[in-house]
C-alpha cells in the first residue's frame, strides 16, 4: 500500500479540517440525533400524542368560525329531535296508564264512601299533579338527559364556550360567561354558582343575573312538550319531530341571544368595563362512560329533577285542587284569581290561568304546565286526559289555546323570573338584595315586555 | 450497487486471515450477517432465537469482550450472524462502540441488522442512523413491540422505512414473531431484491467541498472501501483511530482481511 499517498490524505484533511473550525464532530452528532428526534416524532404515535393529535383535529372542525356554530346547533337539534321523537309513545302511555290508575282510585274512594271532597284531593288534586308531571316529564327526561350527559362526558361544553367567547367578548362579557351559561342548561343555579370561575366582579355579576336566559332542565320538559303538542300538530306530521326539535333549538339560540344582548346592555350602561382575557383550556375529548352516563342522568339527574318535580307537583295539586274547590259567592278561587289576572295575561298571548301557575310554580318550573292543566281541568271537572290529542283537545278546544299562545308560553317560560331556588343562589352568590331583586325581576319584566310585543305583533297580522 | 458488491464479495472467497483470528469457521456459510443494537433492545433474543444452539461464545482478538456467533438456516441458505456488543452509538468512545464500528466498517458483513427497542425509538434511532452513515445494506429489526403495543406505542413502520431508506421488519423476538419475515427481508437486501438508500446526513457548504475533495483520494488509495465518505468525515471531525489506521496501514490490512465474513 502507498503509505505517501495516505499521508497525503491525511495531511489534506488536516488543512480541511482546520478549515471547518473546531466542534464539527460535535455538529455532526448533534445533527444525527436531531435527525433522529424528528423521525421518531414523524413515525411514533404514543397513546397520548395519538390522543392529543386526534383532539387537535376534531377541535380544528368543531371550533372552527365555518362549521363551530352550525355543528353545535345541529348536534343541540339532533339531541332535541331525539327526545321528541322517542318520548312521544312513552309519554301517551304513561299517561294512559296513570290516568286509568288514578281512575280506579278515585273509584275505589267512592265506593268506601269517603267524603267528596277528600276523593277530590287525593286523587284529582295531588295523584293529578303527580301523574301529569310523570308523564309529561320523565320520558322525555330519561331521553334527554342521558344525551346531555354524553355530551358533557365527551367534553364538548368547553368547545361550546370556545364557539361562543367572541359573542361573549363583543358584549363586553366575560368569555368564561360561555361556560357558566352552558352549566344553566343543566340548573340555572348551578349556572349562577359556576360563575364563580369569572374573577371579575363586574363581569361575574353579569353572568350571574343572565344565566336564566337559557333554559333549565326544569323547563326543557316544558319547552319540548309545548313545540311537540302545537309546533308539531301545525305541521305534516312526517315533519313534526323535526319541526318541534327546531323550534326548541330556535329558543335556546333565542335564549342565548337575549343572554347576549342583556349582557351587552348592562356592560354598557350599568356594569361598564372592558372585558378581561383569559386562556380557555380545551380539556381532551374522554371516551364516555356508558355506564356512568346511564347512572348519572337516570339518577343524578332525572329522578334528582323528577324527585322534585313531584315534591313540588303534589302540594301544587293540592293547592290548585283547593282553589278550585273553595268557591266564594258561586265561583272557585281559582275563577276569581284567573279571572283577575287573565286581562294582564291576555295582553301577553297568555291567560289568567296560566299566570297563576306561574305563581304557584314560582319554587320548581317543572311543573308549569302540570299545574295550568290541573287549573284547566279543575276540582270539579271529572275529565280526563289520556293522550296528547285528548291534552291538545282540551287546550285547543277547551280553553281556546292557539299556536301564539304555545309560543307565548315558551318565550315566557325561557324568559321569565328564575325559580325560587336560583334567586336564592342569587342572593347567596352575590351578597347583595338589590342585585338579587334585579336578577328575579329584571327577566320578568323582559318575559312581558316580550310577550306583549309578539302577542301584539301577531293579532296585528 | 449493492448487488455488484455482493456479487464481488461473492466471489472472491477465501477465508480471511483476520477472520480465521476471531475463530470464525467460515467455510460452511453462505452471508455474513452483523447484529447490531442499543444494550436491552432483546438482541441477544433476536440472536438466540435465530441461532439456537448453533452458536459458540469466545472473545473479541485482543479484547476482553465477548462476542457470541451463531449460525442460521433460512430456506437452504446459511447465514453466519454476529452478535456485536450493544452500544448506544459508534463514536468508539468506549471498546464496544469500537469493535461494533470496527466490524461494521471493515468486516463488511452482507448485512447489518440493526436491533431497535419500539418503545423508546428514539434514542435507538441514534445508533441506527450511524449505522446508516457506515452501510447501506441494513434492516432494521423493530424489536419489543409487544411492549409498544401494551405502552399504547404505535409505529408507523412502512414510512419510518421509507425515511431511513432500509426495510424496517417489526418483531417480538421473545415469542420468534416476525423473525421469518426478517430473515427473508435480509436475504432479499443481500441478494439486491430490496435495494437500498440509507438516510445519510445532507452536508452543505465547506464541508460538502471538503467531502468533495477528500472522497475520491480516499477512493483512489482504496477502490474497495465501501464507504470513503464515511472515513472522509472521521478525517475531518478528529477522530484518531481512523487516522492512525489510514495512516499506519491498519486501515488497508483490515480492508483486505475483513473483505467477507463468508467466503
Amino acid at each position: 500500500m502507498s503509505l505517501p499517498l495516505s499521508d497525503q490524505i491525511v495531511s489534506r484533511a488536516d488543512v480541511l479540517q482546520r478549515r471547518l473550525g473546531a466542534g464539527l464532530r460535535d455538529r455532526l452528532v448533534e445533527a444525527i440525533y436531531r435527525d433522529a428526534a424528528r423521525l421518531a416524532g414523524d413515525h411514533v404515535v404514543s397513546a397520548a400524542r395519538r390522543k392529543a393529535r386526534f383532539d387537535e383535529r376534531i377541535d380544528r372542525i368543531v371550533t372552527s368560525r365555518l362549521w363551530g356554530l352550525p355543528i353545535m346547533f345541529g348536534g343541540l337539534a339532533l339531541v332535541f329531535w331525539i327526545t321528541v321523537a322517542g318520548a312521544n309513545y312513552p309519554s301517551q302511555a304513561l299517561a294512559a296508564g296513570l290516568f286509568w290508575l288514578g281512575e280506579q282510585g278515585a273509584r275505589l274512594f267512592e265506593s268506601l264512601g269517603l267524603p267528596w271532597w277528600v276523593t277530590g284531593f287525593v286523587w284529582h288534586g295531588t295523584y293529578k299533579g303527580l301523574a301529569w308531571v310523570i308523564s309529561v316529564m320523565l320520558p322525555p327526561m330519561a331521553i334527554f338527559f342521558p344525551l346531555f350527559t354524553f355530551l358533557e362526558d365527551l367534553g364538548y361544553l368547553p368547545r361550546i364556550a370556545f364557539n361562543l367567547d367572541r359573542f361573549f367578548s363583543a358584549a363586553g362579557a366575560h368569555g368564561k360567561q360561555a361556560l357558566s351559561m352552558s352549566m344553566g342548561f343543566g340548573c340555572n343555579a348551578a349556572g349562577v354558582i359556576a360563575t364563580r370561575i369569572i374573577d371579575s366582579p363586574r363581569e361575574r355579576l353579569i353572568a350571574i343575573l343572565t344565566n336564566n336566559f337559557v333554559p333549565c332542565n326544569g323547563r326543557f320538559p316544558t319547552l319540548i312538550m309545548l313545540a311537540t303538542l302545537f309546533v308539531g300538530a301545525s305541521v305534516p306530521a312526517a315533519v313534526a319531530s323535526l319541526a318541534a326539535a327546531g323550534t326548541v333549538v330556535g329558543i335556546v339560540v333565542l335564549g342565548i341571544i337575549t343572554t347576549l344582548l342583556v349582557s351587552a346592555f348592562l356592560s354598557r350602561t350599568v356594569l361598564t368595563g372592558e372585558p378581561s382575557s383569559f386562556t380557555l383550556e380545551l380539556p381532551p375529548y374522554r371516551r364516555p362512560n356508558i355506564g356512568q352516563i346511564l347512572y348519572t342522568s337516570i339518577i343524578d339527574r332525572t329522578l334528582f329533577v323528577l324527585w322534585r318535580a313531584i315534591y313540588m307537583a303534589a302540594p301544587a295539586g293540592a293547592v290548585i285542587w283547593t282553589l278550585s274547590a273553595v268557591t266564594i259567592g258561586g265561583e272557585s278561587l281559582t275563577a276569581i284569581l284567573s279571572g283577575f289576572l287573565d286581562p294582564f295575561g291576555r295582553s301577553l298571548g297568555l291567560d289568567g290561568v296560566i299566570l297563576l301557575a306561574y305563581i304557584i310554580a314560582i319554587p320548581a318550573n317543572e311543573i308549569v304546565v302540570p299545574t295550568i292543566l290541573m287549573a284547566y281541568t279543575g276540582a270539579g271537572q271529572m275529565l280526563e286526559i289520556t293522550s296528547l290529542a285528548e291534552l291538545y283537545a282540551l287546550l285547543v278546544d277547551g280553553q281556546g289555546w292557539t299556536l301564539m299562545t304555545a309560543v307565548c308560553l315558551m318565550l315566557f317560560s325561557l324568559l321569565h323570573n328564575p325559580c325560587s331556588t336560583t334567586i336564592l343562589t342569587i342572593w347567596k352568590e352575590t351578597g347583595n338584595r338589590k342585585w338579587t331583586l334585579v336578577g328575579a325581576l329584571m327577566p320578568l319584566a323582559i318575559a312581558f315586555a316580550v310577550c306583549f310585543m309578539v302577542a301584539t305583533l301577531w293579532r296585528l297580522f | 450497487m449493492g448487488e455488484s458488491a455482493v456479487a464481488e464479495g461473492s466471489a472472491t472467497g477465501g477465508v480471511r486471515p483476520w477472520l480465521d483470528s476471531l475463530g470464525l469457521d467460515t467455510a460452511d456459510c453462505d452471508y455474513g450477517v452483523a447484529l447490531a443494537g442499543n444494550p436491552n433492545t432483546g438482541k441477544s433474543t433476536v440472536f438466540n432465537a435465530l441461532t439456537g444452539l448453533r452458536q459458540h461464545t469466545g472473545n473479541w482478538p485482543g479484547k476482553t469482550v465477548t462476542r457470541a456467533e451463531g449460525v442460521h438456516v433460512h430456506e437452504g441458505t446459511r447465514y453466519r450472524l454476529i452478535d456485536l456488543p450493544g452500544t448506544y452509538s459508534l463514536l468508539s468512545a468506549s471498546i464496544d462502540e469500537e469493535i461494533a464500528r470496527d466490524f461494521i466498517l471493515f468486516g463488511q458483513p452482507h448485512a447489518v441488522i440493526t436491533v431497535v427497542d419500539a418503545t423508546s425509538l428514539e434514542r435507538n434511532l441514534n445508533l441506527v442512523m450511524q449505522v446508516l452513515e457506515i452501510t447501506d445494506r441494513v434492516v432494521v429489526c423493530l424489536n419489543l413491540m409487544d411492549e409498544a403495543r401494551r405502552k399504547g406505542i404505535t409505529i408507523d413502520h412502512d414510512a419510518l422505512a421509507e425515511d431511513l431508506g432500509v426495510p424496517v421488519v417489526p418483531t417480538v423476538a421473545r415469542y420468534g414473531r416476525g423473525l421469518t419475515e426478517l430473515m427473508r427481508t435480509v436475504t432479499d437486501v443481500i441478494e439486491g431484491r430490496r435495494p437500498t438508500r440509507p438516510r445519510r446526513l445532507q452536508v452543505t457548504g465547506e464541508l460538502e467541498d471538503a467531502l468533495d475533495e477528500l472522497v475520491p483520494m480516499i477512493e483512489g488509495l482504496y477502490p474497495r472501501l465501501p464507504n470513503a465518505r464515511w472515513i472522509a468525515l472521521r478525517l475531518l471531525d478528529g477522530d484518531y483511530a481512523v487516522r492512525q489506521a489510514l495512516l499506519n496501514g491498519d486501515l488497508a490490512r483490515l480492508l483486505a482481511a475483513g473483505e467477507g465474513v463468508c467466503a
